[in-house]
């Protein structure tokens, strides 16, 4: 009896196996991968080996010697031959900049004439291999695992003592992009809050046909292109637009006066609200739908005015669903990329944008590894809280 | 003069739709102290009614009025009234002792007479010790002394209970049903009380309404409800009756014949009638005797289609009059259970236990009859109806029982 019980949930469990080998292949292999990427970065200790091997000796302070050299100008000039110089440049080039064409330019030049000294040839082609920062920045590229891209997302570096240092003030861009991200997200959630909420109560207190009708038009946009929808509101807030129009022609602006309304902070704050306010709206309404109409009536009936009735007694008993809608809308917001990449403009950027950037632009996926992984610590701390506060097996989503 | 009374409802009516009356032209007073219940099946609107009393629905018109006073224009939680939900409605998020001190609270009543009188309370319904507990860690029965509990601790003078022992089980609601009585007793508190369940009605009540279809069939008390039926929907909807149709064919002060497809029979007139109207003769079945001739005004002779042994008594189907499905109830003495499926039995009734009513229900028919032509499953407890909810405010036309 017990064995064919057994047998019946493992049949059953089986039953999800495709779709576990599915989020196995497609989100948790991509994921762990990439987020190895932040502190794994093997291509310059692959390419390098010999240099690399030598570079062990050396004080770090004084020019390596002639040796040193020629294992670097031969590894140089055979990389250059098989055409795969481009990568080892770029990573040398992030830790010391002007090392790219150095690297390219030298190994070039080696191939053109073999030298009698390496050490003269090489300096001739490119003097930075006369200060020993060129060689630092050899040697930390070559590090097969590296926390740099961490200390870089943090706008942290090492400096020559290898000491973590706070980057020059210039140079800092990515905690206060991250401390955006979170307020932007806390503004977006508070908003989503604040109108969804009568929504929900609406939808929730509605005859049947009524709230069906009112559900479904919360739910439109989901049927709706999200560019479609985001470029939508372009045509609505743009400088040009219908309602800098409707201002100027009701007088309430001067043609000079138009607000910017997009390509800033309000384009991507007004746009992500539209867009993630279904995710509170649902929660809620599911949580409200589940509190009886005499709740209210007793409370009512026991003497308790409106106000009082809603603080003490319904207000109470949606914050699971408060809690359910505010990770949520929370959630996505902080990851959110497309929006603020379409209406963000300069200042309406997320980390995100900045992820997507390094991926595709500047194709150091390690630094982007490294901002996503924090971003996930972010978000992996936060329902940490969350469920401290509220419980996770309280929510309702749905 | 009389005081006024405790409760009284004036030519009230409730429509949510403007065309089907959810109740019509209603009257009704309810004196203090009394135990009042309001009986009928599913829609026959007197959770409706209940709902105007406390204030959650305006009647359409008409008016009520608390100890003299209208109420029209209070909102509910200005009346002071006590209401038990059907469903409780206790607050989830709160603990019993919470629950209790809600009401207090809101009328800024000091910490110091809260814990006093929510002791009071608990012990009323004894309950003290569970303070804090949340509702969902008590039992049903437990849910529901907290409710009552915490419609009493604000000392409301009226108490509103609308079905409260709904879901219940029947050996827990018999016990509730003493509770709630002793309780009311105890503390002098007018109760209107809803139910669709008769049986429930008469243990408890001091006066009941029947309603049916919006309207008050009869207000009295249960034993009156139960000897002297004066509607012929109080006679089906209260215990067992025999229905027979037939035509008035002689009237009389204190007795009228009525003639029916098996023959004529003598009855008492409940009200004025005249030959030729048309009537339905109501007669219980433990009232009809197996007998031998020439004992009873009324005696007929039929096959017994079916017995049913319930244990201290035996049901027989008969074949009677018209009625397919006529009752009889006999005691299970030694003897008795002699009468076999199939027998051919002389059975016979008084006068005075044979009530001529006005037929409403129409001859033949009527819904009303169907149901009750299968009486031989069902106690009299549950011939009550179908429990649910009456809220739905639908037509009369399709609710019939």
């Amino acid at each position: 009896m017990a064995l064919s019980l057994a047998a019946a949930r493992v049949r059953a469990a089986a039953l999800t196996l495709p779709l576990v080998a599915f989020i196995g292949v497609t989100f948790l292999a991509p994921l762990g991968l990439m987020l190895a990427r932040s502190v794994h970065e093997p291509l310059v200790a692959d390419s390098l080996p010999d240099t690399l091997a030598m570079l062990n000796n050396w004080d770090g302070v004084a020019l390596p010697s002639e040796d040193v050299f020629e294992v670097l100008g031969r590894e140089l000039l055979s990389l250059h031959q098989q055409r795969s110089l481009g990568g080892v440049a770029t990573r040398v080039n992030r830790l010391e900049s002007g090392m790219r064409s150095a690297v390219v330019r030298t190994a070039r030049q080696l191939r053109d004439a073999d030298p009698g000294s390496w050490r003269e040839a090489m300096i001739a082609a490119a003097p930075i291999w006369n200060e020993p920062k060129a060689w630092r920045a050899i040697q930390r590229a070559g590090e097969r695992y590296t926390l740099r891209h961490f200390l870089h997302a943090l706008d942290l570096e090492r400096d020559t003592a290898g000491n973590v240092v706070a980057q020059p003030p210039d140079q800092r861009i990515y905690l206060s992009l991250l401390g955006r991200t979170l307020m932007v997200s806390v503004v977006i959630t508070v908003i989503c809050l604040i109108l969804g909420y009568p929504v929900a109560y609406l939808i929730a207190n509605s005859p049947p046909s009524r709230s069906n009708l009112l559900l479904l038009l919360v739910l439109v946009p989901f049927w709706t292109s999200l560019l479609v929808r985001t470029t939508s509101w372009i045509v609505l807030l743009q400088n040009q637009g219908v309602i800098n129009d409707l201002l100027v022609a009701v007088g309430l602006t001067t043609e000079e006066g138009r607000i910017p309304m997009i390509y800033n902070m309000t384009g991507t704050l007004v746009a992500m609200t539209q867009i993630l306010l279904p995710f509170m709206v649902l929660p809620l309404y599911a949580v409200m739908r589940t509190i009886a109409p005499s709740q209210m009536r007793a409370a009512a009936a026991l003497g308790a005015s409106f106000p009082q009735a809603f603080i003490r007694v319904y207000w109470p008993q949606t914050l699971p669903g408060i809690a359910a809608g505010s990770l949520l809308v929370f959630i996505l917001s902080i990851g959110y990329y497309i929006t603020p990449a379409l209406v963000g403009g300069r200042t309406g950027q997320l980390i995100s944008n900045l992820i997507a950037y390094h991926m595709q632009q500047s194709l150091n996926w390690g630094l982007a590894a490294a901002l996503g992984a924090i971003l996930l610590v972010c978000v992996v701390l936060l329902f940490l809280l969350f469920n401290r506060l509220v419980g996770v097996e309280r929510m309702r989503f749905t | 003069m009389q005081s006024a009374p405790h409760v009284e409802f004036r030519g009230v009516s409730k429509t949510y739709d403007g065309r089907t009356m959810v109740v019509q032209d209603l009257d009704l007073r309810v004196q203090e102290g009394e135990f009042f219940t309001l009986l009928g099946p599913s829609g026959s609107g007197k959770t409706t009614c209940l709902m105007m009393l406390a204030g959650f629905e305006a009647p359409s018109s008409g008016e009520i009025r608390l100890s003299g006073r209208s109420v029209q224009h209070l909102p509910p939680r200005k009346r002071g009234i006590g209401v038990v939900f059907q469903n409780y409605a206790l607050f989830p998020h709160m603990t019993v002792r919470r629950n209790l001190a809600f009401p207090l609270e809101v009328r800024g009543i000091s910490a110091a007479s809260r814990r006093q009188r929510i002791r009071q309370a608990l012990e009323v319904v004894r309950l003290d010790g569970f303070e804090d507990r949340r509702p969902a860690e008590l039992s049903g029965g437990q849910q529901q002394r907290v409710a009552i509990a915490r419609a009493l601790v604000f000392n409301p003078s009226l108490v509103l209970m609308d079905e409260p022992l709904g879901a219940l089980d029947r050996r827990l609601r018999e016990e509730m049903q003493f509770e709630i009585r002793r309780m009311q007793q105890d503390l002098g508190v007018t109760v209107v009380y809803v139910t669709h369940d008769q049986q429930e009605a008469m243990a408890m009540s001091s006066r009941v309404a029947v309603f049916h279809r919006g309207h008050i069939q009869q207000v009295a008390a249960p034993e009156t409800l139960y000897e002297e039926p004066e509607r012929e929907f109080v006679a089906s909807f209260i215990g067992d009756n025999n229905m027979l149709r037939g035509h008035v064919r002689r009237a009389e002060r204190d007795f009228c014949d009525v003639e029916t497809p098996g023959g004529t029979v003598r009855a008492f007139p409940v009200h004025h009638c005249r030959p030729g109207d048309s009537s339905v003769l109501a007669i219980r079945p433990e009232r009809v005797s197996l007998t031998k001739p020439g004992v009873y005004t009324n005696e007929f002779e039929a096959v017994v289609e079916d017995i049913m042994f319930i244990g201290d008594h035996l049901r027989l189907r008969l074949n009677l009059c018209g009625n397919p499905n006529f009752v009889v109830k006999v005691q299970n003495i030694i003897g008795h259970s002699a009468v076999l499926a199939g027998d051919r039995v002389r059975v016979g009734w008084s006068v005075m236990d044979c009530r001529a009513l006005p037929d409403e229900e129409g001859a033949g028919g009527s819904a009303l009859l169907t149901t009750r032509a299968a009486p031989l499953r069902s106690s009299p407890g549950d011939a009550a109806g179908v429990p649910g909810s009456d809220r739905a405010a639908v037509p009369p036309s399709t609710q019939a029982v």
